[in-house]
């Protein structure tokens, strides 16, 4: 089998002959010898492209793929407009490397310039990075943005999603870092908790908008009990939601991160996604990992490069704010393509129909006995109590295609978006009241 | 090199120089900003931090390289030359009038070098 | 060219979604934005032509040799790509119930069975999203490992002073000291100095071998076994595994932890800077501290196992870069047993034979063989003739040759590293050691004439200097307006 390897036997014999060599095996010396493989690594023998396609197939189809989904709690089904994968497959976005050699890649520069733009002016900040692994590690990374030596404590609401909140207490353990979390009320931030906890060794805290539950927090009042204690205020936002709802810059956030999966990421069984981070001009130099500038070539064009290099691990070694090097670039460019695709009044749009759906969604849920547990607003999501077997509920609805909400909290964190007709919805309800 | 005969060298490149209210004021010499080349960034202590000779007190970024600054002496921050923060490219221009920081306090616990010392060392080194 | 800002036009977009089907709810004014975003205004054609004018001013490993040391930029196999389209893996939402998932977590323990195997390593998690990640993970396991054996004083972590920037980075992510230790001049581990770094208060050794001089640790038994002794672990940088995949294992070599960047080793493409996967195997004894959920496999089928009361945590959301680790297992598949062996000792023999090569005039940093890569060093030409490794990369790119990396690693002056992969055909070198020793004459006789490299692209030379001093990290309308 061939493996990708274009050498023929006579020009491995060839190349051999010119650097001295009798054998492959000469060059390995150096490796103690009892120790080489000499039959290869015990596993199975390499196969056609035929084969390999028909296993991954035959793996593939073990999985289900739903007609119809009301489940997010994370990661949500949004409409992918055509262009992002048309754009986003052209094999030299998909093969190239960090942008390094600025003369050379310009248009992977200009393209994450681009998608730095959209992220800033959706988060109503100054700034972006060129991303980052996902939602819940951008936090993790906006947490160490904000520690000083004077500060090191992260407080992180309830009402965020449990794997973010698990991930910054990773991060935090790993540091030597204390993090705490405060309560919910009827299923926002209490804010009351918030104000008795800021002592003088908060570093940041952070809020989820919408928060787990879906639910809208008040995080203009938050911001600014999280600045009369001198902590940075670090908002966790769904993009999708950002198009209406009031932004965190208008909130007075410092610091914007959030899981960019819904903007044109297929939900891929959890990755790869997009940690996409902002911040306020005064944050901008603190953002882990590359950044892309605008300057000029030597003859006055304008050029991008990578820059504030001097931030980063391969500069700053064991000083560094973060370790980051690879991010999630193709995914960053995913993102950019469809904010443009979308443009302003598209983007509006899904985020205008997935609150609508949502509600209306709701509405029904309530009329066959799924009460919502919070009264405040949300966006796309909502927590229900569940009357039924949840068990018999989840398979029913599989039965027909159909995803349920996620289970959580003793009840089911419903979602809806532009995804979810009519039709779907109703459909769900008669399925509903068969298991009722 | 043309370091002034008034201020007083420490071996890590920075510059030393006393003040008549007894407080002082440190900056990086001209070998250490020519050494750097051009300077992008400068990160500085806060007025009020208080440190010991050898900590390192800040540092400055060029487009490839971050170097520390250290200590030359003991003491406290009284101010800090906020200009460099928007411009560090005064320190290039002119490395013995874009003073760092203001020390208050201030104990000298490493002997310090002349300007014919500290270019003895700078010339041993190269 | 212009931004997609820039070629906006009012009002002008593409019809996506049908009207809304359900009666109309309003958000509530005082939740509302009250500015809109700076989002393009475009049609669907006019984001195909920008897109594929950005395209051509980029290079991928398809457009060129790519001999980026330290990277791996070998050929992304197609079928890879065609097998993470498939909807059954895309389509597929991270919080399924189990019995709905079965195919994902097989992909999960399949490819765990063999990079396990291939690593002499006993267990796997893909939840590390990329090789920083994965030596985050990793030294979290031996943070994790002193700690729950009561040792509260193993705070140190000892590298060489050739790794890679992200080792000594992570070390402060997890709260630990970096004790550097001076490399010889192969960039290998001097005994001496590493029998005098240990203590008591070792908690670990990170090494990448072949270390970045491409030299393999010949010593590297001693090495682990010193470590071993101390009483600290000893973590493997995966980063330059291609050498030694299917030839000789890091678990057999005496390491407890290892990292791979799928991205690298196993053909997953770089996307441009991501997304990677930096999987992460430990041996047995680690395994109660992986992250959690862990795949495993029961009478009925595979579950997540999140029951993991030992565990250092979640380090990312779900269980990684999914799709990453398909198209690295669709690479395993097609490699296979003979495969995965003969493409290191392909990628070993390229190097060598490139480095003859290039030999004829270049200085290369080290003596005797290499493995998959090599540093050139531009120290003397850059005394006699003012001739850098940046002078040399900027003419390669005028000649379609992405340039090797330069300035890495930091033990070498005006280094290149050079590491051509195994894809790459005998043709492609030669015509490539043609152009290097054709821009070495030419640079070495008349070094202005290489200074105005590169001018085949887009742009010249970049102001990084100015781009760091007065940053413009985004397009703001107001500041172009009547520009």
């Amino acid at each position: 089998m061939a493996h990708y390897l274009p050498s023929t036997d006579v020009q491995r014999a060839e190349m051999l002959g010119a650097i001295g060599r009798g054998s492959i095996d000469e060059l390995y010396a150096a490796v103690p010898q009892l120790l080489l493989q000499e039959s290869g690594p015990n596993i199975p023998a390499g196969l056609s492209e035929l084969e390999v396609t028909r296993k991954m197939s035959r793996l593939a189809e073990k999985n289900t793929v739903f007609r119809a989904s009301f489940r997010g709690a994370g990661a949500y089904r949004h409409y992918r407009p055509a262009i992002v994968d048309a754009v986003t497959s052209k094999e030299t976005f998909v093969t190239a490397y960090t942008p390094y050699q600025a003369e050379l890649s310009q248009g992977i520069l200009q393209s994450i310039f681009e998608y730095q733009t959209m992220i800033a002016e959706l988060m109503g900040l100054d700034s972006s990075n060129a991303s980052v692994y996902d939602g819940a590690t951008a936090t993790a990374e906006a947490a160490a943005m904000c520690r000083d030596r004077k500060r090191g404590v992260t407080l992180i609401s309830e009402t965020a999603h449990p794997e973010v909140i698990e991930t910054v207490k990773t991060y935090c353990w790993a540091a030597n870092n204390e993090v705490r979390v405060i309560p919910a009320k009827d299923g926002l931030t209490d804010l009351d908790e918030l104000r008795k906890n800021m002592s003088e060794d908060v570093s940041g805290v952070y809020l989820m908008q919408p928060n787990y539950f879906g639910l809208i927090e008040d995080c203009e009042a938050a911001a600014e009990i999280i600045h009369e204690g001198g902590a940075k205020c670090i908002m966790g936002v769904n993009p999708i939601a950002a198009a209406i709802l009031r932004s965190p810059g208008e909130c007075g956030a410092d610091i914007a991160v959030g899981e960019g999966q819904p903007l044109g990421m297929p939900l891929s069984f959890g990755g790869p996604y997009l940690g996409f981070m902002a911040a306020t001009g005064a944050m901008t130099r603190k953002l882990p990992g590359r950044i892309v500038g605008q300057t000029t070539d030597d003859t006055g064009r304008r050029a991008f490069v990578l820059t504030l290099q001097a931030r980063e691990q391969h500069i700053r070694r064991e000083k560094a704010g973060s370790n980051i090097c690879s991010n999630q670039a193709l995914c960053a460019m995913t993102a950019a393509v469809y904010l443009a695709a979308m443009g302003p009044r598209g983007l509006k749009e899904v985020a205008a129909q997935c609150f609508s759906k949502a509600h209306y969604l709701a509405r029904e849920l309530e009329a066959c006995g799924f009460k919502r547990r919070h009264d405040a607003e949300f966006f796309h999501e909502f927590l229900t109590e569940c009357p039924v077997d949840t068990a018999k509920l989840e398979e029913h609805l599989a039965r027909h295609g159909i995803l349920a909400g996620a289970f959580t909290h003793g009840g089911i964190l419903w979602c809806a978006t532009e995804m979810n007709t009519k039709e779907e919805i109703d459909r769900l309800i008669t399925l509903i009241k068969e298991v009722a | 090199m043309n370091n002034p005969h008034h201020l007083k060298y420490a071996k890590t490149h920075e510059w030393v120089e006393f003040l008549p209210d007894s407080t002082l004021k440190i900056g990086l010499t001209d070998y250490a900003q020519n050494e750097m080349g051009a300077l992008v960034f400068v990160n500085l202590p806060e007025a009020g931090d208080a440190f010991s000779s050898g900590d390192i007190i800040g540092d400055v970024e060029s487009v490839k390289t971050v170097s520390d600054i250290y200590a030359p002496v003991s003491g406290t921050v009284t101010a800090i030359n906020e200009e460099l923060l928007d411009t560090p490219e005064m320190i290039n221009a002119d490395p013995y009038g874009a003073w760092l920081v203001q020390v208050g306090d201030a104990e000298i616990d490493e002997p310090l070098l002349s300007a014919e010392e500290y270019e003895a060392f700078v010339a041993e080194g190269e | 060219m212009d931004l997609l800002f820039e070629k906006s036009v009012m009002d002008r977009r593409s019809e996506l979604l049908p009207p809304l089907d359900v009666p109309e709810t309003a958000l509530p004014e005082q939740l509302a934005r009250k500015t809109a975003p700076l989002l393009p205004e475009l049609s669907e054609g006019d984001l195909s032509r920008h897109y594929s004018a950005l395209e051509k001013r980029a290079y991928g490993v398809n457009s060129g040799f790519y001999p980026l040391g330290s990277c791996t930029m070998k050929y992304n196999p197609a079928v890879n790509e065609k097998c993470a389209k498939l909807p059954g893996f895309c389509e597929i939402h991270p919080l399924q119930p189990e019995s709905s998932v079965q195919g994902c977590l097989a992909a999960l323990a399949l490819a765990e069975e063999y990079l396990t195997e291939i690593t002499g390593m006993d267990r796997m998690t893909f939840q590390p999203a990329a090789g920083a990640q994965g030596e985050f993970t990793g030294l979290m396991l031996i943070k994790k490992y002193h700690e729950a054996r009561g040792d509260h004083r193993r705070k140190k972590i000892i590298i060489p002073d050739s790794a890679h920037g992200t080792n000594p980075a992570t070390v402060s992510m997890c709260g630990m000291e970096v004790v550097n230790i001076p490399s010889d001049e192969d960039g290998c581990i001097n005994i001496e100095r590493l029998k005098a770094a240990v203590s008591a208060d070792t908690a670990g050794m990170m090494l990448t071998n072949p270390n970045t001089l491409g030299i393999f640790e010949k010593d590297i038994l001693s090495i682990t076994e010193i470590v071993h002794e101390a009483g600290g672990l000893v973590y493997y940088d995966g980063a330059n595994l291609n050498a030694v995949m299917g030839v000789v294992r890091p678990g057999d070599m005496g390491f407890d932890i290892i990292h791979l960047n799928l991205h690298k080793t196993f053909s997953t493409p770089h996307g441009g800077g991501g997304p990677g996967c930096g999987a992460v195997g430990c041996k047995n004894f680690l395994e109660p501290y992986l992250p959690y959920p862990v795949v495993t496999k029961t009478d009925n089928g595979f579950r997540l196992d999140y029951d993991r009361p030992d565990s250092i945590g979640r380090v990312k959301g779900y269980y990684g870069n999914f799709l990453v680790v398909v198209k690295a297992l669709a690479y395993l598949m097609t490699l296979g047993k003979e495969g995965i062996p003969l493409s290191a000792k392909t990628a070993v023999l390229n190097a060598n034979y490139f480095m003859h090569l290039l030999k004829k005039r270049y200085t290369v940093a080290t003596t005797g063989v290499c493995m998959h890569e090599f540093v050139i060093s531009m120290e003397r030409e850059k005394k006699e003739r003012g001739v850098t490794a940046t002078e040399i990369a900027k003419a390669l790119i005028d000649r379609n040759i992405h340039p090797p990396t330069v300035y890495f690693p930091l033990i070498v002056k005006e280094a290149l590293m050079v590491e051509p992969v195994e894809t790459e055909s005998k043709e492609t070198l030669d015509e490539a050691a043609r152009v290097f020793a054709e821009i070495y004459d030419a640079a070495m006789e008349d070094p202005g004439a290489v200074h105005a490299c590169p001018q085949t692209t887009p742009i010249g030379r970049p102001d990084e200097v100015a781009a760091a001093r007065n940053p413009v990290l985004r397009y703001r309308r107001e500041d172009n307006d009547g520009a």
